[in-house]
């Protein structure tokens, strides 16, 4: 019996989304709209993801030595800033790599070069390039640069400089700034999935306010409540199905269009190939979303109208 | 079979539809009900299907409270009576095959016995050409038509009618008390409401008289006098 009364919902539901065609076209229609808002939500989130990490990268703290400084000195330095919880990675550039850089960039520069020859020594000094973790660890560095014991070795100076403060006021607003992506993004996606749920839901419960007669005479013969909402929940997951099928296909060539769009201005994330790549994820996404948000709509629907 | 102990229905001051109602339907009987419109007719009929609420009063159906059963309970009851309209209510996005055939599927009833029985009911009510078409493609005499073979289609122990022939010309008019008649005959009780006196007088049976919420009159063998 079981059997045969979910074959026959399964079966009725059908029929319903098959002969209602127009109702359920702009069902479909108004429910791939909100798939799409959920769809792009994601992708921002993942291009603004990889922008900030892209710019996180960007930032450093080099560590100028004195072109005195001990080599051993350096590397005992950058030992014990491996050894910070903080640091994510230090790279040691030697004075005579600093020297064989800056002949390379001035190659076609005979005067500097020529300057440099008559110098008859190697001028410049080691550099450690530090990168944090996060970039409000980067003070924390600086604090450890700017101690004595480490600026002095035996009361000779090593360090020359550090370029922490420079960067400071950029390090500090990309810190807001990226504060405030995250939390905005946050919001932006709740509104917008908050609001395209809310028009699919009221699309649907006019689909089924139009029916609200039909549910009426259906109790009148004693059909019993799942027997009644089963056809129509068949009918909103069918609309989630299709809806979702819809927007992955109109994914595809959008992410494909905004890759060339966006190449040189985000540079780093392609949408496209991350769709590709992440294809089965989204393909869950979307078709659950879209099959739950059809689902539930139907069935607190028509509960409103089943009350004789 | 049904009684109604001093059933009321108030929606306002202004707008009683039953006052202190008492009334007794037996088995296999064929009832009348007439009255002017908003005499409390189709009031009456809801309360059977718990449709309505009494504001004062119990409705019993079989010596049970038909307002305290459980929904379970109260559609194994609404599957024992069958329903006619005037305005029909047929599914309208199903054919008149599949009309009969969801009530039949609601009760449970296997595919073989539907697929038996709808032909069988629509051929008894005229209808066996129209097996395929739709509630839209149908005159208002071929949809009550379907809608009886709805009502019937399950064997119910009670038909109500109400208003059926209202929507119809006399000729259809006739016809479907004919069909009522029949059906009637066949052991079933008939409640009809109507105020149609020429059907009344036709089916000359007990027939009860409501005016403003009130039964005013009750004859065994009645006539319609208004």
């Amino acid at each position: 019996m079981f059997l045969t009364n979910v074959k026959r919902i399964l079966r009725s539901g059908l029929m319903n989304f098959w002969r209602n065609s127009f109702v359920s076209l702009s069902s479909i229609l108004i429910m791939s709209v909100t798939l799409l808002v959920i769809g792009c939500v994601i992708f921002t989130g993942v291009t603004l993801k990889a922008s900030l990490a892209e710019l996180e990268k960007k930032v450093d703290i080099n560590v100028y030595f004195m072109d005195t400084a001990p080599e051993s000195d350096v590397l005992e330095i950058k030992k014990s800033l491996e050894a910070l919880p903080e640091v994510l990675a230090v790279e040691y550039i030697s004075r005579e790599q600093a020297i064989a850089d800056f002949k390379e960039r001035h190659k076609d520069d005979q005067l500097t070069l020529q300057a440099l020859e008559e110098l008859g020594k190697n001028p410049l000094g080691a550099t450690l390039n530090i990168k944090a973790k996060e970039p409000s660890q980067y003070a924390g560095i600086d604090k450890f640069l700017s101690g004595d014991s480490v600026i002095y070795k035996n009361g000779v100076r090593v360090i020359d400089e550090t370029n922490f403060n420079d960067n400071k006021t950029a390090i500090e607003r990309l810190n807001k700034i990226m504060d405030s992506a995250r939390k905005l993004g946050l919001v932006i996606t709740l509104v917008l999935t908050l609001l395209s749920v809310l028009i699919t839901f009221n699309t649907i419960r006019l689909t089924i306010f139009v029916s609200r007669e039909e549910i009426q005479v259906m109790q009148l013969v004693g059909a019993s409540y799942k027997f009644i909402r089963g056809p129509f929940v068949v009918c909103g997951v069918l609309y989630g199905l299709v809806a979702g099928v819809i927007t992955l296909i109109i994914f595809y060539p959008v992410t494909f269009w905004v890759r060339d769009a966006t190449a040189d201005f985000f540079g780093t994330i392609n949408l496209f190939d991350y769709y590709l790549a992440n294809f089965s994820q989204m393909f869950f996404i979307v078709i659950g979303a879209g099959v739950l948000i059809g689902a539930l709509s139907s069935y607190l629907a028509v509960r409103r109208y089943l009350r004789l | 079979m049904i009684y109604f102990d001093k059933v009321s229905k108030i929606y306002n001051a202004n707008s009683i539809a039953l006052k202190d109602v008492t009334v007794t339907i037996e088995h296999k009987e064929f009832v009348s009900i007439v009255g002017h419109s908003g005499a409390g007719k189709t009031t009456l009929l809801k309360m059977i299907l718990a449709e309505e609420r009494p504001t004062k009063g119990v409705v019993y159906f079989d010596s049970q409270n038909i307002h305290k059963l459980r929904p379970k309970m109260m559609n194994t009851i609404r599957r024992k009576i069958g329903t006619i309209f005037q305005d029909f209510k047929l599914l309208p996005n199903k054919t008149a095959f599949e009309n009969i055939a969801f009530a039949m599927e609601v009760a449970g009833r296997p595919d073989e016995e539907i697929s038996a029985d709808v032909p069988h009911v629509l051929e008894l009510v005229g209808l066996g050409n129209k097996m395929e078409s739709f509630p839209g493609e149908l005159s208002g005499g071929e949809k009550q038509r379907v809608a009886i073979a709805r009502a019937i289609v399950n064997h119910p122990d009670i038909i109500m009618a109400d208003e059926p022939t209202g929507n119809l010309d006399p000729v259809n008019a006739f016809e479907i008390i004919h069909i009522l008649k029949k059906i009637h005959d066949l052991g079933t009780t008939v409640i009809l409401t109507t105020h149609n006196k020429g059907v009344v007088d036709s089916v000359g049976k007990r027939v009860i008289t409501m005016e403003d919420g009130k039964i005013t009159r009750d004859d065994k063998h009645g006539k319609y006098s208004l």
